[in-house]
């Protein structure tokens, strides 16, 4: 399998990622190679194995309803960008 | 060409723990900016998310409580987008394995029928925050206090063909979740928002149209209108031979239309998978019985129990099963009032609700209180005062001037139920409209209207009108 | 006093031979000193060291210590650190101060550990050379053309240098077990599920595991005892008592029974290093242990599968960075994408990049079920291939890298070539066993270690065994001769 410009700009899009347009050949090439590997998995048939999200076999533990966290916002927001009264600022958004 | 409409709802709704789904902050609503949004649902480096208790109860609750199964095994996943109010470009909700499975719902029309409503699923999930659009030099400014507040998205089957049928639905959904005590249900703070799915087809094809959503209306007055002008929009474009656009719309409440998306139009490709930091939620028959036996009456049950226990119409049971409050207060108001049940929802369906109405008070707030009212129905009842003079009392009670005892004693509007009391007066108003009397007595027998008025004007209405109706027939013969 | 294990420094500070504040000073000048050309350190918190050095010698002098109380370590800058930049190793955290920290780092800090400061790492933890890094490659002190192994390789260097006694680690594939093994260092990874992710950095949630890199299996069973525990804060955290490891540290090895994995010991594994784990073996009968070949059929399949399932979840896990609320933002965002956009393309580098695409390819519309869920069925069969040996076995053993440290610059332009460097270590990360790297001799003058690899939760066992040839073996004891 090979990755195409296209694909390479699609998945750098859908991943929010500036690449330059010089270096697209190269993750073509790369991604390419680790597809490569990965398609080795195709290999083996997997019918009927359950599939194994999770080392253990363990359930998800539940936390009591209590509020613990109170207001930190100033040591939150202390490596924040760009925030003004209270809040962080980012460029317009449209909706 | 004839169309039907076809719609589907889903429905958002914020639970009401104290913490958020994943993080133990607060999920109060109206604090100031950012000070209830902890590292967790600031999706700092390194946090994680613990699932809360409450909201795994809640969500039990509700899906016994449409009959649905309720999951021994869901899973969270991740839903991948990148947007400001979403701080770690991800959306923690469920997928492939939703807690709630299938289950159904009936609701009541207007025209006395009902109709049952299947629910697909109601999955459990984080909401996100909020985009500030007002200008912080030039930019959107993020409060990121809503994010992480749990809400159950509870998703309707295409099985709904009418905005009547949309809304009647979505009320019985609004009611059942504070039946239930998992949502406050203020559609004013966004605690319960729904989108919309709508398509057309002709009427008697089977196979869906191309839909279109309106997301996030928080009211059921906008979605009713949002239906109506989605349907005159589709229908123009079918008509004109186009084609509906899957999309994402907005209802623009102050041009009463829909408009397009446009900033999440884009083909989204949400890449979900299993949360890794989370691990699938177990819940055994033990657990999911515990729960069933907190379950309060429910809606249905109730209304059933008011027609068959307590002798009140089908229509009747259903108005005041609306909601639990309402519910409660009528049960209060008819055991004050010694059983007088029909005389109870007489009274609160319609002078108290006329006056909550008018007054744009709650229910909670209102100053006639079900005690007051049940007492004051029992003084009809006993026969202390007619129903005309309970206006009064009524009018008096609310405008704070205490129970209906202090009201009749205070304005002395005890019944006259005294035969010779009554008999003089009739003598008096006889002797003064000779001519009437004759031409009654001639035969024109609805002149007994004009009696009965007379003398009730003459007892300032205190007169018991079957008294006064069965002594002027006897003197007028 | 560099050649002094962790535990006999301990020791000398409870007899009060020596302070906390000399021995902090004493580490705080090697480095100063030595770590020019190795790079190991990406932040040294000199000040605060001495403070908190400071604090230890009164708690030694009014005889409220713990067994680790004064004694200075390093923690991988993955580990949140409140008040002290935590970079990950890349330009993305740059600017990044905690503001909380690391269950790992809260939990250290109260045994009354000295932090030295953070040490450099692959960013992002995704690497095997440390040659990702923002900051610079590390050298490996054996050999400073070489690298020091991935992606805690600034801790293993750190700790094989001597300038460190300890050092923390993470571990996702590897990246404890191949740099201890390429430095001659000790490393274990624990159990998935027995040290908190809490305030570590994640690359891969399903994967991640923190654990100690020490001079020796003896000092590595004290820091994982401070270490490990359950944390209601880590969903993942498994609830279990944690034993006294160094308690266990010498029963006898009679009737162990150790598995060689056939697949371990095939073709693209180096003669020498070969050599060297066979020997190491052999002290292993020699000490009663009984050894027997086992397979583990799908070991080839382990590095397609974890190249799925890390990147999916790095992918996801990495989109919080996105310059709004912390961490690199571009200058002069035209609009909000172009705020994601160059905010991320800036911050990440290359290989952070690749795997993001990766995961993001692996997982969008149309591939999922041939890549993520075939991948997690493969996880399964990995998984159950080990079950089965530990039916026959205590202990799995081979080595951990195919071959000893190779030279800076000599994989970094081939990516798959690198990954396949991690073919055993890879398996056990994916069943979240308990793996563990002790150094076993040499090859062509560079270190070669001996992985063990034991059943759920049994780390005790690990370091059992790894305590019991060092016993017999010095190679631990050894250091580069020119980090005088």
């Amino acid at each position: 399998m090979s990755l195409e410009k296209r694909e390479i700009e699609k998945i750098a899009h859908l991943a929010r990622l500036a690449i330059d347009e010089s270096a697209i050949p190269g993750y073509a090439e790369d991604l390419t190679g680790i597809l490569d590997l990965v398609d080795q998995m195709s290999a083996v048939d997997t019918e009927g194995v359950e599939p194994l999200a999770h080392p253990h076999d363990a359930v998800q533990r539940l936390r009591e309803d209590v509020v613990t966290e109170e207001n930190q916002r100033e040591r939150l927001q202390s490596n924040a960008p760009q925030t003004d009264s209270g809040l962080f600022l980012v460029p317009k958004v449209i909706e | 060409m004839e169309w039907e409409i076809v719609i589907g709802l889903e429905i958002h709704a914020q639970l009401a723990t104290k913490t958020k789904i994943f993080s133990p902050a607060a999920t109060a609503f109206g604090a100031e900016p950012n000070t209830q949004a902890c590292a967790i649902d600031l999706g700092m480096p390194g946090v994680l998310p613990v699932l809360n208790r409450e909201v795994v109860r809640m969500a039990t609750k509700f899906g016994l409580a449409i009959d649905a199964e309720v999951a021994h095994h869901s899973v969270f996943a991740r839903k991948n987008y990148f947007y400001p109010d979403l701080p770690k470009g991800y959306q923690i909700s469920q997928f492939e394995l939703p807690i709630v499975g299938k289950g159904v719902l009936e609701i009541d029309l207007e025209d006395g029928s009902s109709k049952t409503i299947g629910v697909t699923r109601a999955h459990l999930e984080e909401d996100a925050g909020k985009s500030l659009h007002e200008d912080y030099h030039g930019m959107s400014g993020i409060d990121l206090n809503r994010a992480g507040t749990p809400l159950l998205e509870i998703v309707s089957e295409p099985d709904i063909r009418s905005s009547a049928e949309a809304v009647a639905y979505a009320k019985k959904i609004h009611s059942l979740v504070q039946y239930l005590e998992i949502c406050d249900g203020n559609m004013q703070e966004g605690s319960f928002r729904m989108d919309v799915n709508i398509s057309l087809r002709p009427v008697g094809q089977e196979a869906y149209g191309t839909r279109a959503e309106i997301k996030n209306l928080n009211s059921f007055r906008f979605m009713e209108k949002a239906i109506a002008y989605e349907f005159d929009r589709q229908m123009d474009i079918l008509e004109e031979g186009g084609k509906v656009v899957q999309e994402t719309r907005l209802f623009d409440v102050d041009k009463g239309e829909t408009r397009s998306m446009r900033s999440k139009e884009e083909a989204n490709d949400y890449r979900y998978f299993p949360d890794p930091d989370l691990l699938p939620v177990v819940l055994d028959e033990v657990y999911i019985e515990s729960v069933r036996k907190e379950l309060p009456e429910l809606p249905n049950e109730k209304k059933h129990r008011f027609i068959t226990h307590l002798g009140l119409s089908s229509y009747d049971a259903s108005v005041l099963t609306g909601s639990r409050e309402m519910a409660a207060y009528f049960e209060a108001v008819a055991e004050a009032a010694g059983g007088e049940n029909k005389q109870a929802a007489n009274w609160v369906m319609g002078e108290l609700s006329a006056a909550l109405n008018k007054a744009g008070t709650a229910l909670a707030d209102s100053p006639v209180t079900a005690g007051m009212l049940g007492g004051m129905i029992k003084r009809i009842a006993d026969k202390t005062i007619s129903g005309k003079i309970a206006k009064q009392v009524f009018e008096a009670m609310w405008s704070g001037e205490g129970s209906a005892d202090n009201v009749i004693e205070k304005r002395g509007l005890k019944q006259i139920t005294d035969n010779a009391a009554i008999e003089s007066m009739i003598d008096a108003v006889i002797a003064a409209n000779p001519a009437q009397a004759e031409q009654y007595r001639a035969g024109k027998e609805q002149l007994l209207g004009f009696f009965v008025g007379q003398v009730m004007k003459v007892s300032k209405g205190q007169a018991n009108p079957g008294q006064v109706n069965q002594i002027l027939r006897e003197k007028l013969k | 006093m560099k050649e002094k294990t962790l535990t006999e420094l301990a020791l000398l500070l409870q007899q009060r031979e020596l302070s906390s504040v000399e021995l902090t000073q004493y580490y705080l000048d090697r480095i100063q000193r030595l770590d020019t050309t190795l790079n190991s350190f990406i932040s040294v918190t000199g000040e605060e060291a001495l403070k908190q050095a400071a604090v230890a010698d009164q708690k030694i002098a009014v005889g409220e210590a713990g067994p680790l109380t004064g004694v200075p370590i390093a923690h991988k800058d993955i580990f949140c650190t409140q008040g002290v930049r935590t970079s990950c190793g890349s330009k993305m955290l740059d600017n990044f101060i905690a503001p909380y920290n690391a269950t790992v780092v809260e939990k250290m800090s109260e045994a009354g550990v000295v932090m030295l400061g953070k040490t450099n790492m692959d960013e992002f933890a995704m690497g095997s050379s440390n040659e990702n890094s923002f900051y610079g490659a590390v050298s490996n002190p054996w050999n400073r053309e070489y690298v020091p192994g991935g992606s805690s390789g600034g801790s293993a260097a750190a700790v094989a240098a001597r300038l460190t006694p300890a050092a923390t680690g993470t571990d996702t594939g590897g990246s404890i077990r191949q740099p201890a093994a390429l430095c001659g260092v000790t490393g274990l990874k624990p159990t998935y599920g027995r040290v908190s992710r809490w305030g570590m950095i994640a690359f891969a949630s399903s994967l991640d595991q923190g654990g100690p890199l020490t001079q020796s299996a003896e000092d590595a069973a004290l820091m994982l005892s401070a270490m490990a525990g359950f944390d209601p804060k880590d969903s993942t955290s498994m609830e279990r008592e944690v034993p006294d490891y160094s308690a266990t540290l010498n029963n006898p090895l009679q009737g162990v029974r150790i598995g060689l994995p056939r697949e371990y010991f095939s073709e693209g594994l180096d003669g020498g290093v070969e050599n060297v784990v066979q020997e190491a073996i052999a002290e292993y009968r020699k000490m009663g242990a009984e050894v027997v070949d086992i397979d583990l059929p799908n070991t080839r399949l382990a590095v397609p599968t974890y190249y799925v399932v890390a990147p999916a979840e790095c992918s996801s896990n990495l989109s919080r960075f996105d310059g709004v609320r912390y961490g690199h933002r571009c200058d002069d965002p035209r609009d909000l994408e172009d705020l994601y956009k160059r905010s991320r393309g800036e911050g990440f580098g290359d290989e952070v990049k690749r795997r993001i695409m990766i995961g993001a390819y692996t997982l969008s519309a149309g591939y999922y079920d041939a890549y993520y869920l075939k991948a997690q069925r493969l996880r399964r069969l990995i998984s159950e291939d080990f079950q089965r040996a530990f039916e026959r076995v205590d202990v799995i053993m081979g080595p951990v890298t195919p071959t000893t440290a190779f030279r800076k610059g000599e994989k970094s332009d081939d990516p798959v070539n690198m990954y396949l460097s991690d073919i055993y270590t890879i398996a056990v990360s994916l069943a979240g066993l308990p793996g563990m790297s002790i150094p076993a001799g040499f090859s062509d003058g560079m270190p070669v270690g001996l992985q063990l690899i034991g059943n759920h939760f049994d780390e005790s066992r690990l370091l059992n065994l790894a305590h019991q040839y060092q016993q017999v073996s010095d190679w631990h004891r050894q250091a580069p001769e020119d980090m005088a």
